[in-house]
C-alpha cells in the first residue's frame, strides 16, 4: 500500500509538534518543559520512520529507534508518577494532532482513510508497547521496595554483652523465617553470644504456622547452644494461643523485652544496681 | 392451655463482600479486611485476635490443601448480638476423614495439627462441608460478645 500523505507529514513536523504540544497542555497529561526535548525527538524520528517505511513495516530500523526513545519516555513517565491514563493520553494525543493534519493535506476521503487506519494502527501498536513499559517501570519501583523492606526487616541488636535481641515486625512467613532464622544464627556465632530474644511485639497474630516457625527458630537456637526467650506477648496473643492449643512450655516467653532482658541478667549473673 | 412457640432464631446478613484468594500474599489483606469487620461490630480486642487467628488458619488451610479459593466475609446479626461470619470455599480435594481432620495434632502436613480443631475452640459457630474430589466449605461465625 503506498501513502504519499503519511510520507508528507514530515514536511509539517513543526505544525504537528506545535499542534500536539497544545493538545497535551489542555488534557493535562505533561509537565511542560522537561517534556519538550522528548516529544520534539519522539516527532522527529516517528515521521522519518513513516516517510522510509509509509508504516507498512513497523519491524524496520526506524521504527526500532523509535521503539526504543518510546520505551524510555514511558518508563521515566511512570516514575514521575504519571497516571496510566495521562501516559496513555500522551500518544493519543499525537493521533489527534497528526489526524488533523492530515485531513488538512488530503481531501480525497479513500486516501485519508487509508492514512488515518496506517497511522492508527502505528500508534495503537506503541500505545500497548508504552503500556508495558508504564507497567514494568513501575514494577521496578515495587522490586526495589520489596528488597528494602526486607533488607531492614530484621535487624539484630546486640543490647548486651552475650545478649542479642531481634524485634519481628509483621507477619512471619516460611520464607521470613528462614531469614530471621539465618540472620539471629548468624549474629549468635559473630558475637558470641549465649542469649537470644526474640520480640514479637509487632507481630499482628500468631496462628498454628507463626508458631511453628517460632519453636523451629528457638531449636536451632539451643543447638548453637543458646538459650532463646520470646518477648512481646500480648493478653490477647497468649489467650488465642491457648485456645489454639500451642503448646510453647518448654520455651521461656516474657510479656515484655525489658522483662525478658531482666531474665537474661539473671541467667548471666548480672545485677543492675543503683547508684548510691 | 397456652402454647408457646418459641421464634426460630434467624441471622441477618448486613453487609458482604467476596475475596479471591489465589497466591500467599493474599493473606495479608484478608486478615485486615476482616479486622476491618470485626472493629465495625463492636469487637473487642482479644475477640479480633481470635477471629483473625482463625482466619489466619483456615485461609491457609485453603491455600495449602484447597489450591486456592473464595473467601466471604459476612457481618451478621441475630437479633441479640453482632458479629462477623466468614465463609472459605474451595474446590480442592475435599478431605477423606473429617472425624480425624478435627482432631488435635493431626496432619497430613508438616504442620501442628492445630488447624481445624483449634480454630473451632477460637470462633462461636463453627461448620465444614466436604466431599471428596469437590471441595471443602468452612462457615466460622464469631459474635460480639461471645
Amino acid at each position: 500500500m503506498q501513502n504519499n500523505v503519511l510520507s508528507s507529514l514530515k514536511e509539517h513536523e513543526n505544525k504537528l509538534l506545535t499542534i500536539w504540544s497544545q493538545l497535551l497542555l489542555e488534557n493535562g497529561s505533561t509537565d511542560g518543559i522537561t517534556e519538550e526535548e522528548e516529544s520534539k525527538e519522539f516527532t522527529s524520528l516517528l515521521l522519518d520512520a513513516l516517510r522510509i517505511s509509509n508504516g507498512n513495516n513497523q519491524e524496520s530500523e526506524e521504527f526500532e529507534k523509535v521503539h526504543d526513545l518510546l520505551i524510555g519516555i514511558s518508563s521515566s513517565r511512570a516514575k514521575r508518577g504519571f497516571s496510566p491514563r495521562e501516559n496513555a493520553q500522551y500518544l493519543i494525543s499525537f493521533k489527534e494532532a497528526a489526524s488533523q493534519i492530515l485531513s488538512e493535506l488530503e481531501r480525497d476521503p479513500v486516501k485519508l482513510y487509508d492514512a488515518n487506519l496506517i497511522l492508527g494502527s502505528v500508534i495503537d501498536n506503541m500505545t500497548i508497547m508504552t503500556f508495558e513499559a508504564y507497567m514494568k517501570g513501575r514494577e521496578d519501583v515495587i522490586s526495589r521496595q520489596i528488597d528494602e523492606i526486607s533488607e531492614i526487616s530484621t535487624p539484630v541488636i546486640r543490647v548486651w554483652d552475650g545478649v542479642v535481641a531481634l524485634p519481628i515486625i509483621g507477619t512471619l512467613d516460611s520464607s521470613r523465617t528462614q531469614v530471621v532464622m539465618e540472620n539471629l544464627l548468624q549474629q549468635i556465632v559473630d558475637t558470641g553470644s549465649s542469649i537470644a530474644i526474640l520480640d514479637i511485639s509487632g507481630v499482628p497474630a500468631v496462628d498454628s504456622l507463626v508458631a511453628q516457625h517460632l519453636i523451629k527458630t528457638v531449636s536451632a537456637t539451643r543447638l548453637m547452644g543458646a538459650e532463646c526467650i520470646i518477648s512481646g506477648i500480648r493478653p490477647e496473643i497468649a489467650q488465642t494461643v491457648v485456645h489454639l492449643g500451642i503448646d510453647l512450655t518448654g520455651i521461656i516467653t516474657k510479656a515484655s523485652l525489658a522483662s525478658a532482658l531482666q531474665t537474661a541478667f539473671d541467667m548471666l549473673q548480672l545485677t543492675v544496681v543503683k547508684r548510691k | 392451655m397456652a402454647i408457646i412457640r418459641s421464634r426460630l432464631m434467624t441471622t441477618t446478613t448486613n453487609n458482604k463482600e467476596e475475596i479471591l484468594i489465589i497466591k500467599e500474599q493474599d493473606v495479608v489483606p484478608l486478615r485486615n479486611r476482616v479486622r476491618d469487620y470485626g472493629v465495625k461490630v463492636g469487637m473487642s480486642i482479644l475477640n479480633q485476635t481470635k477471629l483473625i487467628t482463625a482466619t489466619s488458619e483456615l485461609v491457609r488451610n485453603l491455600l495449602k490443601y484447597g489450591g486456592g479459593g473464595k473467601v466471604v466475609i459476612e457481618s451478621v446479626s441475630n437479633g441479640r448480638d453482632n458479629g462477623v461470619r466468614v465463609t472459605f470455599i474451595d474446590n480442592g480435594p475435599g478431605i477423606p476423614d473429617i472425624t480425624l481432620a478435627m482432631k488435635d495434632g493431626y496432619s497430613t502436613g508438616k504442620s501442628l495439627g492445630l488447624g481445624l480443631p483449634g480454630t473451632k475452640r477460637l470462633v462461636n459457630e463453627f461448620d465444614i462441608k466436604t466431599e471428596l474430589g469437590n471441595g471443602t466449605t468452612v462457615t466460622i461465625t464469631k459474635w460480639k460478645n461471645g
